[in-house]
């Protein structure tokens, strides 16, 4: 019988050297004269492991190419780097894999393997229920979107579902800009069937016949798998002229970025699909009602999207019961930057930051005691330890002071300077700002410059008012959430690790 | 290694013409043409607005606004190193000015002997096994000094 050897093809696979892996597995067992076969997937998610390979449901990691002979040796058995059943793994226990259940098991590329893991059920439901049901069991669901802003999917469906045109779009937000997060680009590389099949899910709920998915230009990995995975959708009739059997009409095309972080926007991602400057468009119109060619558009996030298929198979009530208070369902959990254990966890919200980063986590990799976590990407707030009990919850962070954002955390250890992290927000905001506005154009630049005052130990306090002024303008006077939301790490700082700031006050 | 053609008009048209029918076809025109040339010419800038009905000054600032859109050739090879929150927390500051002083250029420059050009990203998705690069396309994770070293010494080579 045939060896079925799973080697991830997801970019921190490959960064970390799986390609030469995946070479060398093939060389050693054509040397051998091996019956093996080989079979790029995504990842489990647990990085620190990478190149984790699965020879029947048992991982073998971190490999390097001087691992395979002895790996062959022991024909994939007792071996060093055996970590046992990777189902088994405390890692993988102690999470509620909904959205990722199928991510490194499968082909990403098969459809018979990706129905065999449970895919297609949903859209199945979704063509038996019809538009405004399904619309009802989203909302039901309590579903909010995963990009960052949190409003409820159901809402923005039914809104573009109530809009009378003759055309209308649903648009996937894959510019996943943010540090700290990668669940965007892991799903569209270890399960780019889910995406398609909640995209058309929300197709035929609101009536759009043409969908985008705009893929940020730094992820060729996800560009290029997502490419073949709609070749295998359209071959396997779940989009085109009749979706999954259905008298649905849907295709779908990848459109890639350009190194821009502002076309996260939603509204800039409009503008630049349309072929123009990513600049963020004044709201309202809400893109719902005039979107993509002035056409109401669904714009919703990677994991949005690809949560709709476990919903609609599984039930919306049952989804609703994991969770806390206004935020309900699972959501995956991004562990990055200077974490022990750094990778995707996936978990119902509400557990404690402290949690995630100390037991889930592991603390750092550089051994270093923890001093300051970024939530939510470079617009997310700094929070020291004493915040650890804040629970993973979109309110429970609003109150804080900070927020979840597109969920990674970055974890950093006491080497930090948390003023130079200030100081680098609103460098970003400078380099990144689309222009539009001018409390984020400007703001940002005299934001650096105050900043370097306060390094230089120039009237602090004084300085340290101006920043909190200007911070105040940028948050109520930008147009998005680029400008609105860089005080989140600037003030947080500012409040949370004063000290750094006063390093040259005698 | 990044090998791109020389400036070649009647090319240019051929990619230009194959994406008339596409709604909003700038960016993907425009990727194009760096993919080939490795960067956009003035002449580019003048036919892609010509075939889109579009001003130049419309498509100078599509080119403009983008990071990724080059303006002059690149260098033999194209360093990526990633500058944000995650790969900082793992040393990349450091890394990135070590480099930049071995290399003697800023970021954006490209060294004297047109072998290598320093970009900066701002996350490649790879925050988990930090701090990462992007050289020619190939990504790397967990870089060092020393894996940074050598590969730039190949580069150079």
């Amino acid at each position: 019988m045939s060896t079925r050897i799973l080697i991830p093809l997801d970019s921190s696979a490959v960064a970390l050297g799986a390609d030469e892996v995946a070479a060398a597995i093939a060389s050693e067992a054509s040397k051998r004269k091996g019956d093996v076969s080989i079979v790029r997937t995504g990842s489990y998610g647990m990085h620190w492991l990478e190149p984790l390979i699965d020879v029947g449901g048992v991982g073998f990691g971190p490999v390097t190419v001087a691992d395979v002979p002895s790996l062959f040796d022991s024909e994939f058995g007792n071996h060093r780097l055996n970590i046992g059943r990777i189902d088994d793994h405390p890692f993988m226990k102690a999470q509620t894999r909904l959205t990722f259940a199928r991510c490194g098991r499968i082909d990403p590329l098969s459809l018979a393997e990706y129905q065999a893991g449970g895919g297609l059920n949903g859209i199945g439901a979704a063509i038996m229920l019809g538009p405004a049901q399904t619309i009802e069991f989203v909302v039901r669901s309590g579903l909010r979107g995963r990009g960052g802003a949190g409003f409820p999917t159901g809402i923005k469906w039914k809104t573009v579902a109530d809009t009378k045109s003759d055309t209308k779009y649903v648009v996937c937000n894959a510019d996943e800009g943010d540090s700290g997060t990668f669940s965007d680009r892991m799903i569209m590389e270890g399960d780019p069937l889910v995406l398609i099949e909640g995209m058309a899910i929300a197709a035929i709920a609101t009536g759009a016949t043409k969908g985008y998915i705009y893929i940020r230009s730094e992820y060729p990995i996800a560009i290029q798998v997502m490419n073949q995975a709609l070749r295998a959708a359209r071959a396997g009739g779940l989009l085109g002229k009749s979706v999954f059997g259905s008298p649905y009409v849907f295709d779908i095309e990848v459109r890639v970025g350009a190194g821009a972080y502002v076309c996260g926007e939603e509204t800039s991602l409009l503008e630049s699909l349309e072929g123009r400057r990513g600049q963020v468009r004044a709201k309202p119109p809400l893109p719902a009602i005039q979107g993509l060619f002035g056409k109401p558009t669904v714009v919703n996030n990677v994991i949005s999207l690809a949560s709709i298929p476990a919903i609609l198979s599984g039930g919306a009530d049952e989804y609703k019961s994991l969770g806390t208070g206004r935020s309900r369902g699972s959501i995956p959990i991004q562990l990055a930057g200077n974490v022990k254990y750094a990778g995707l966890f996936e978990a119902p919200f509400g557990m404690t930051l402290g949690d995630l980063v100390m037991k889930i986590g592991g603390g750092t990799r550089s051994g270093r005691p923890v001093r300051a976590v970024q939530v939510g990407g470079p617009l997310g707030a700094y929070f020291p330890t004493s915040l650890f009990d804040t629970p993973f919850d979109y309110e429970a962070f609003t109150a804080k002071g900070g927020l979840i954002g597109h969920a990674g955390i970055v974890v950093f250890d006491n080497t930090v300077d948390l003023a130079r992290q200030a100081r680098f927000a609103m460098e970003f905001c400078a380099i990144e700002s689309c222009g539009k506005c001018t409390p984020c154009r400007i703001g940002s630049v005299r934001g650096v410059e105050v900043i370097d005052r306060i390094l230089a130990g120039n009237s602090v306090d004084d300085h340290l008012k101006l920043l909190d002024d200007l911070c105040s303008t940028l948050r109520q006077g930008s147009l998005c959430a680029l400008g609105g939301f860089v005080p989140y790490p600037v003030m947080s700082a500012v409040t949370h690790f004063p000290e750094d700031f006063r390093k040259k006050v005698a | 290694m990044a090998s791109h053609a020389s400036w070649d008009e009647k090319h240019a048209a051929e990619i230009i013409g194959g994406f008339t029918s596409m709604a909003g076809a700038t960016l993907p025109i425009l990727h194009a043409l760096q993919e080939s040339f490795g960067f956009i010419t003035e002449r580019a800038i003048e036919m892609v607005a010509d075939a889109l009905n579009l001003s130049r000054a419309e498509v100078y600032g599509v080119v403009s606004f983008y990071h990724d859109f080059r303006r002059e050739p690149p260098g033999k090879h194209v360093l990526k190193l990633c500058r944000a929150e995650a790969c900082q927390s793992m040393g990349a500051d450091a890394l990135a000015a070590r480099d930049k002083s071995d290399l003697g250029i800023d970021w954006h420059g490209t060294t004297a002997d047109g072998r290598v050009t320093l970009e900066p990203v701002f996350c490649l998705g790879l925050c988990s096994c930090a701090p990462a690069a992007m050289i020619d396309g190939k990504l790397v994770g967990r870089l060092t000094e020393t894996t940074l070293t050598s590969t730039l010494a190949k580069a150079r080579a």
